[in-house]
């Protein structure tokens, strides 16, 4: 059978192209000798086994016959040791397309005979020279040239021309002809003659050629050498609008190149300022800018997907309005400098298109949040150039001063450098008070010497020297300055908590310390938000240990009121989670309900956190129920003990008992002579010493400010659905209870205004549906599916537990095959040696059998020989 | 000499020598005097004085005869037996001194009597069965604990170490009973504040035994204590129920009252033969409103739940005790965990659920962050348990616009409240809340709710400062700040703290 099968194979293999192959696979298939079936115990449907049919016959023969490709011949060259190499050109590279690699191969050829070329060759790009000078002009002067002199056939004459002037077959032969002329020749045999005239005329043409082309490049030199001569001249100058007119007029369409060039040149060396900008100018980007943040700060405060914010390493909020409108990109408030100066181009067009499209979300209400800014802060700005008090000057510098740092860091550094001019520009007054100052500061290294450093300055010198240690030790400056203004923001703080906590509270020069506190804080975010955390902390801390020893809690100082005013001042407070606002939320929602209400001080304290709480809330428009609570208190406390009905104060104030009538004025002639005024904060610190009319009219303003929280409250909630019910009771108490008309006027007008505010708002009510939540699929009975990787393994185990037992299994099987074929080589090779022995075997056997054939021969006629002798 | 060797010497005459018992005035008169040191001296001697005598039998065994028809043997116990009274007298009223060390002094002299005396009995026994047990002794001791004009806390935490004994336990229970009886009857229904404070903290802590066989340790061995009542657990929860019933049927002060409901389920009811005692002080308690129903509440729903009480109109009185204040009060959690145990069950009709969704939430507008922390998943599980109450979220055909809330809040009949009408609002307000977490739980009701509900065990504690703890430990990636610089404290545009308060 198997002796067929080869015998079949022999007749296949000589027709070895593809086709015939297959049909003779074919053929094989069929043949019921060839094939060896596996066969299987049991049937099972549907499965598909590879190796249920073999042919071994026909895997034998293609395996010897790849061994006599292969290991044959390597047995065959064991012992030679010199190597086939093939240097062509790209021949196996198949990442190269066979043009290229023509084109390749063609390149490399021509560098190879660049060296070795014939300089009789008229064809090569090269200008010959004599002496430095071009054969080509030496000709055009010496017209007149003797036929007989070399010259003539060194120089004009090219090798063909010669060659078939003179018959030079051999010069032919070495000459490089292209392959067209070649090929044209080898086409249509052309008579001598024209052979020849063809080739001058092309020659000659050929020369023109090469003439108009160089004198072009020339001339292009020449132009960009004076163009280039001029940018140097520009450079040196630095007149960048001449330079910009320049450009106009002498570039109507620029050239790439030069473009390029001239980019290449700005970038390396000049600096152009650009034009400074007008007021106007300046006053719209700063709108766009606040129109930008302000877009951003909506983003923030809606957070509705926190979730894409935590998966981007920047601060990122939503405020998406489920309008498939995703504003993804960070465009937080980094403005980007060119050429020392903001570059605000750009983004205005970012802002365009995002306030076209922040329109269609909340197009009104953005609209006029900016407007109102806009004038608002033009009204601001009027404000404070009339404000022209004896600190004008100082405060405009400062205000100055403060814009530099809300821009960023740059121009701080810029600022920096221009400090000499800035310090002569200052008025004398400030320059008197700065000459006890020195120029430069070290940061203090811890608070003591901080404040050693601020002792026994007034306002402006304190600010001074803040300014001037931040300006001399700008982070840019040197590498541990970082750490060290971040350690003075700590020490600010801790300075601004010391001076609230005095006697006299200093509030006047934490007015003005806020400053550069801001500017500190635009500068360390992190820092800053970890140093009042942790002020926060550990007020909170002392409130909670308070409250679990005693129960209730007492009204912290001033101080921390003052740091819940500078977390509002310092970040923004419409946030959704704010990692500082809201904890002091959290702490100031505290104060609110833990702490007990037993004088008139802590009364003013619950209203300066009510306020906190509004201001914190004036932009998100969030919902305190602590805040309306407390209101109610403040307003329960201000009326006669009386068996109120139809509202309950919640904790801290109580319906019956203790504390109450705190805001009760009786004294008629209090009453009357009564002014609304600001309640100075001290009081909290001083009461003591005011006299019983103050305390009356403190009371009266506390009352007033408390309807003003309310009126302020009623708008600010006036979109919730709930508004009636969270303002019922306040509404009861302000209808039934309120004696309005013992109040003195103003007072009155307070009251109404409130009460208006309440009053006039429509109830409105639409029943809540849920969202609609996604179709869940019907439950089917199909078989579930799972993905057999290899019968008859178990499938227990996780995925990637399979994994590796297919792994192993693969490895093992992958170990078997190559033992097997290394085996199968080895007996290859083995049979390959045994026949070359026994070839070699029965050579020496045939040669020794001639050679004894040869001896007997021999013997046999010397014998014959010796007999005939005898015979003889 | 020193006058604690002058009273050992004393004391050392009266032991060693009859005819020198005269002296024992000499040890009795100082317990009469001012100085604290001298009295502490002198109860000293006399502990060891009368100690050594009853373990001698030198006192006189039964009641006190009258005419001295004895020997002299007899008349020197009787007479003995007399200074003991005395002394027994004077260290009773010595628990009323103003001195700490003295008090604790007598209280514990008086317990060494009384252990020698129940070892060394003083009454004749008759019988098999006679208590030899000092009651009356210990009814001293007890009088002396439960002063009428002050706070004896402090002397009754250090009589805490008897009352582990079972049978020192029994009688003090039967003499506090006894005490209170006698004391409330001169008062007349009037309250008296330190004595039932005192007599709170005495019975208070008081640890029964759960099991019979946990009965082991007794001050006094005795034989026969098998056939006593004090042996049995039976007798001795009887004692305990006579002795509370005993003090809560007198009025209560408020504050001792709270104190009271506070331990009443998990103290009180467990030891008693007959719970449903207590329903009437648990009833009455529950109509006082405010913290003191929320507090019965827990008492309540123990008879309720394992001694089949009926309370007609529970879940009423329960909806009116819902008012502002519960998100505020210190039992909050306590009261939340059993309003949750209430109405967990599924045949609640819709009307009473969607009440007390309504009412919650309508109150959670006025409630603290960590109260609405708890109170959103409570009102979503409610939703869970009870699907038709779903409408109060989901109302799609209903009318477009309505101009009040059909929800009568002041009704306080649950199912004329309109409940089921209404749509929670309150919810949809807080989602606008400040506090980022309560906005998010508000959200949840937007969206269909999940079948599992969700566990708010864990969040009934929950105080503000752990919200803040929670808030500032949190990490931030990024600390956005306020692009509009500031011009000084008080310097935002439109600022309020401008326009009302100034820096001087």
């Amino acid at each position: 059978m198997g002796k067929a099968a080869k015998r079949k194979k022999k007749v296949s293999m000589p027709s070895a192209a593809k086709g015939p192959v297959k049909s003779a696979m074919a053929v094989v298939k069929s043949n019921p000798f060839e094939v060896k079936v596996n066969r299987q115990k049991f049937d099972i449907l549907g499965r598909k086994t590879k190796n249920d049919v073999g042919l071994p016959g026909v895997s034998r023969s293609k395996a010897i016959k790849k061994r006599n490709q292969t290991l044959l011949k390597e047995y065959k060259e064991r012992e030679k040791t010199n190597v086939f190499k093939d240097k062509r050109f790209g021949e196996y590279n198949t990442k190269i397309s066979p043009e290229e690699k023509m084109i390749r191969r063609f390149t490399l050829e021509r560098q190879q005979n660049y060296g070795k070329k014939n300089i009789y060759n008229l064809n090569e790009d090269e200008e010959l020279t004599h002496y430095g000078q071009s054969l080509a002009e030496i000709e055009k002067l010496n017209d007149i040239v003797d036929s007989d002199s070399d010259t003539e056939e060194r120089g004009t004459l090219s090798a063909e021309l010669t060659a078939a002037h003179f018959g030079g077959g051999g010069g032919l032969l070495r000459k490089k002809v292209s392959s067209e002329q070649q090929a044209e020749e080898e086409e249509k045999p052309k008579s001598r003659k024209e052979l020849i005239e063809e080739m001058i005329a092309k020659s000659k043409q050929e020369k023109q050629e090469r003439q108009t082309r160089r004198e072009s490049a020339l001339e292009l030199t020449e132009k960009l050498d004076k163009d280039w001569k001029e940018i140097q001249t520009l450079i040196a100058r630095k007149t960048p609008k001449s330079e910009r007119k320049d450009k106009e007029v002498e570039k109507p369409k620029p050239d790439e190149y030069d473009m390029i060039v001239r980019e290449l040149g700005f970038e390396m060396k000049a600096k152009p300022s650009e034009r400074l900008k007008t007021e106007e100018e300046l006053a719209k980007e700063e709108q766009a800018r606040l129109q930008k943040l302000e877009a951003d700060r909506l983003r923030r405060m809606h957070g509705i997907d926190e979730e894409a914010n935590k998966k981007r390493p920047s601060h990122m909020s939503a405020d998406d309005l489920a309008d498939g409108f995703i504003l993804d990109k960070d465009d937080r408030h980094l403005l980007s400098y060119k050429d020392g100066k903001i570059n605000i181009e750009n983004e205005e067009e970012k802002e365009e298109e995002e306030g076209e499209e922040d329109d269609e979300g909340e197009g009104e209400e953005e609209d006029n949040e900016n407007e109102e800014e806009s004038q608002e802060e033009s009204a601001s700005e009027d404000e404070e150039d009339g404000a022209a008090d004896s600190h004008s000057d100082l405060e405009s510098d400062l205000e100055s001063e403060e814009e530099a740092a809300g821009n960023k860091e740059e121009k701080k550094h810029k600022a920096n450098e221009n400090e000499p001019e800035n310090v002569e520009k200052l008025d004398p007054k400030r320059e008197a008070a700065k000459s006890e100052l020195p120029y430069t500061f070290t940061v203090p290294e811890s608070y003591e010497t901080f404040k050693s450093l601020l002792a026994g300055r007034t306002i402006e010198q304190q600010l001074i020297i803040l300014e001037r240690i931040q300006k001399c030790n700008h982070p840019s400056l040197a590498v541990g300055n970082k750490a060290k203004l971040e350690k003075l923001f700590g020490f600010l703080l801790e300075y601004i908590g010391e001076l609230a906590t005095l006697d006299l509270p200093e509030l006047r020069t934490i007015d003005k310390l806020v400053l550069p506190l801001y500017n500190l804080c635009q500068m360390f975010p992190e820092a800053a938000s970890d140093s009042i955390k942790f002020i926060l902390r550990d007020a909170a801390h002392d409130l909670g240990e308070i409250i679990e020893v005693k129960g209730r809690a007492t009204f912290p100082g001033l101080d921390t009121l003052v740091y819940l005013k500078i977390v509002s001042l310092l970040f923004p407070t419409s946030d959704f989670w704010h990692p500082v606002v809201t904890p002091a939320f959290v702490y100031m929602s505290q104060l609110l309900t833990k702490c007990r209400i037993t004088t008139l001080q802590d009364v003013i304290k619950g209203l300066f956190v009510c306020c906190l709480f509004v201001e914190y809330v004036s932009l998100s428009r969030r919902f305190a129920p602590e805040l309306i609570n407390f209101l109610l208190g403040v307003l329960h406390i201000s009326l006669p003990k009386s068996q109120a009905q139809g509202y309950t104060v919640v904790h801290p104030f109580t319906q019956v008992g203790k504390n109450l009538e705190l805001l009760l004025v009786c004294d008629e002639e209090d009453l009357k002579s009564w002014e609304k005024q600001n309640v100075p904060l001290s009081i909290v610190t001083r009461l003591k010493e005011t006299s019983r009319t103050e305390i009356n009219h403190t009371r009266l303003s506390c009352l007033a400010l408390c309807f003003d929280l309310i009126k302020k409250c009623a708008a600010l909630y006036e979109s919730l659905p709930s508004f009636h019910e969270i303002m019922h009771p306040v509404k009861i108490l302000l209808t039934q209870h309120v004696p309005v008309n013992e109040y003195p006027e103003k007072l009155q007008e307070w009251y109404h205004s409130a009460l208006k505010e309440l009053e006039n708002k429509v109830k409105h009510y639409t029943p809540l549906i849920c969202e609609k939540k996604k179709p869940v699929p019907l439950k089917q009975y199909t078989p579930k599916i799972v993905k057999v990787l290899e019968f008859g393994k178990k499938q227990a185990g996780s995925k990637k537990e399979q994994e590796r037992k297919q792994l192993i299994q693969r490895h093992k099987r992958e170990l078997k095959g190559a033992i097997r074929e290394i085996r199968k080589d080895n007996q290859y090779l083995a049979r390959m040696q045994l026949s070359e022995t026994m070839e070699r075997d029965s050579a020496r056997k045939r040669k020794v059998k001639e050679l004894l054939g040869s001896l007997a021969t021999q013997e046999g006629e010397w014998k014959a020989m010796k007999r005939k002798k005898w015979k003889n | 000499t020193s006058r604690p060797a002058e009273l050992a010497a004393c004391l050392e005459a009266v032991l060693g020598n009859r005819s020198s018992a005269n002296r024992v005035f000499e040890l009795l008169e100082p317990l009469a005097v001012r100085e604290p040191e001298h009295i502490v001296s002198a109860a000293r001697a006399c502990s060891r004085l009368f100690g050594a005598l009853l373990e001698r039998r030198e006192l006189f065994v039964g009641p006190l005869p009258e005419q001295d028809a004895y020997s002299a043997q007899d008349k020197y116990r009787i007479w003995m037996r007399h200074r003991y009274r005395d002394c027994v007298g004077c260290l009773g009223e010595l628990m009323g001194h103003d001195s700490f060390q003295v008090k604790e002094l007598a209280l514990c002299t008086l317990m060494k009597f009384v252990e020698l005396e129940a070892q060394y009995p003083l009454i004749k026994i008759e019988w098999k069965g006679t208590l030899t047990f000092p009651c009356d002794l210990l009814k001293v001791v007890v009088d002396g604990l439960l002063p009428s004009k002050e706070d004896a806390s402090l002397l009754i935490s250090r009589f805490q170490e008897y009352m582990e004994y079972d049978d020192v336990r029994y009688f003090v229970m039967k003499a506090v009973t006894a005490s209170i009886a006698q004391v409330m009857q001169k008062t007349k229904e009037r309250p008296l504040p330190f004595y039932q404070q005192n007599v709170f903290s005495l019975i208070s802590p008081i640890n029964m035994p759960n099991k019979e066989s946990e009965m082991v340790k007794f001050m006094v061995k005795q034989d026969n204590r098998e056939e006593l009542k004090l042996s049995k657990l039976q007798a001795h929860r009887h004692v305990f129920e006579r002795m509370w019933l005993t003090f809560l049927k007198h009025k209560l002060p408020t504050s001792l009252y709270k104190k009271v409901l506070v331990i009443l389920h998990d103290s009180v009811l467990p030891y008693m033969n007959e719970p449903t005692l207590m329903m009437d002080f648990l009833t009455v308690a529950y109509g006082i409103g405010g913290a003191i129903s929320l507090l019965a509440l827990n008492g309540l729903f123990i008879l309720i739940h394992q001694h089949n009480l009926e309370y007609p109109d529970f879940y009423k009185k329960l909806y009116n005790l819902l008012d502002p204040s519960i998100y505020h009060v210190k039992y909050r959690g306590r009261f939340f965990h059993l309003t949750d145990l209430f109405l967990s069950s599924s045949h609640l009709p819709a009307y009473l659920v969607a009440a007390f969704i309504k009412r919650l939430s309508r109150l959670a507008l006025t409630a603290p962050p960590e109260a609405l922390l708890m109170i959103i998943p409570f009102i979503c599980n409610l939703f869970r348990r009870h699907p038709a109450c779903r409408v109060l979220v989901h109302r799609p055909g209903g009318p477009a616009d309505m101009s009040e809330d059909p929800y009568v809040m002041e009704e306080e009949e649950p199912s004329e409240s309109r409940a089921l009408e209404s749509s929670l609002w309150e919810i949809q307000s807080l989602q606008n809340h400040y506090y980022p977490d309560v906005a998010k739980a508000a959200a949840v009701l937007n969206q269909s709710l999940s079948e599992m509900e969700d566990d708010i065990s864990g969040l009934l504690e929950l105080s503000a400062y752990e919200l803040f703890d929670k808030e500032v430990k949190k990490k931030a990636v990024d600390v956005p700040l306020e692009f509009e610089p500031v011009r000084g404290l008080f310097g935002k545009k439109n600022d309020i703290f401008a326009e009302h308060f100034s820096l001087d």
